[in-house]
């Protein structure tokens, strides 16, 4: 059993299936890149993970356990959309994080803001899409959890942004733990996934080790993704 | 994120080719420890299980080796690098080969070739 668990998960929002029939195992020590198009059921998956939505059809294991009390307390979410107050600078947001999580390393937290170049009393209202993306994902990987969930970390920001998060990434990922990245790029961000999951319209499409879907299809995970979708985007 | 793979072969395939081009380069020497995984992780903007792979591959061929409690070494057998470099010359100068073929150059004609341009490029040595 690996550490996260889905079978048969089935997921309607207003009698339209959103995710139908879904079954993954995922062991620890992992970046994993869950890739498909906006609307796929990618952010439907991540919540149900992160204990955000509960009614759906279907097992759904976390370490052993449903989602719910224990599971949140070791799975590190961040969503796609800010949860930051606008006036919050990065050390209020430090110490709210390390009041509220038993696991918040406030070390490591402070040490990635100024790796990030992060000003820590500059309110959050200030700062642009990137900064508060650096912000957030500093606040997220201090927390020494089991599971990290990211929900699109890469959206709306520049390629300089986006190689410094990755880099980020890399550097503080976990290595007993599992990484999970949600993201419609694919292109300069997939090199850092070992294994992928490709969802379209709430089924898998492909899932496996990275380099051996490269091997087996000779195409990168962009290519295959943009052929994958080239005909639904037109539908 | 500076190093530029292909992202349509796998990763961990051109890591060892990066890495064997080291040994090569004695860039890493002989006997000398190699950076721990993560560091080449970031350096080369990659997954540390694809390292891992490249690494574990490596060591079953024998260029590296792991000492229990601290970390991987290079092979001391410089023979067996040399063998190596010898391999990856091989290889280079039959694509070039068939380059040259291609563009219709007899062996009399290339190797004149070959000549005048090693002589341009670094004199009579």
């Amino acid at each position: 059993m690996g550490i996260i668990d889905v079978q048969n998960l089935n997921k309607t929002y207003a009698n339209k299936l959103v995710l139908n029939n879904l079954s993954l195992s995922l062991g620890s020590g992992q970046i994993v890149g869950l890739l498909g198009p906006n609307g796929c059921g990618k952010s439907t998956l991540i919540k149900i993970l992160a204990g955000v939505i509960s009614d759906y059809d279907g097992n759904v294991f976390i370490d052993g356990q449903t989602p719910g009390i224990y599971t949140k307390s070791i799975v590190s979410y961040l969503p796609e959309k800010t949860y930051l107050s606008k006036w919050m600078r990065p050390v209020d947001a430090v110490a709210y994080f390390s009041d509220f999580y038993a696991d918040f390393d406030k070390v490591k937290a402070m040490d990635m803001i100024q790796q990030f170049r992060l000003d820590p009393m500059q309110p959050t209202k200030n700062m642009s899409k990137g900064m508060q993306e650096k912000l957030q994902l500093s606040l997220v990987m201090s927390r020494r959890s089991k599971v990290l969930i990211l929900d699109e970390p890469l959206g709306g920001v520049d390629p300089a942004t986006r190689s410094a998060i990755l880099d980020m990434i890399l550097r503080n990922y976990l290595e007993e733990s599992i990484l999970i990245m949600a993201t419609h790029l694919v292109q300069d961000v997939e090199r850092i996934f070992n294994y992928a999951i490709l969802l379209g319209y709430g089924e898998l499409i492909l899932a496996g080790e990275t380099d051996d879907i490269r091997r087996e299809y000779g195409k990168s995970l962009d290519e295959i993704f943009r052929e994958v979708f080239a005909c639904s985007i037109s539908l | 994120m500076a190093y530029d793979f292909n992202d349509t072969s796998p990763i961990y395939l051109q890591l060892i080719q990066v890495f064997c081009e080291k040994l090569i380069a004695r860039q890493w020497k002989a006997g000398e420890k190699i950076p721990p995984v993560r560091e080449l992780a970031v350096e080369y903007g990659v997954n540390p299980n694809t390292v891992q792979r490249a690494l574990t591959q490596m060591e079953q061929e024998g260029l590296l080796y792991t000492q229990r409690t601290s970390g991987r070494y290079i092979t001391e057998d410089e023979e067996y690098i040399r063998r190596v470099r010898d391999n990856i010359a091989d290889d280079y100068i039959g694509e070039f080969i068939n380059k040259m073929l291609a563009l219709g150059l007899n062996k009399e004609e290339l190797e004149e070739k070959l000549t005048q341009k090693w002589r341009e490029l670094h004199g009579n040595h």
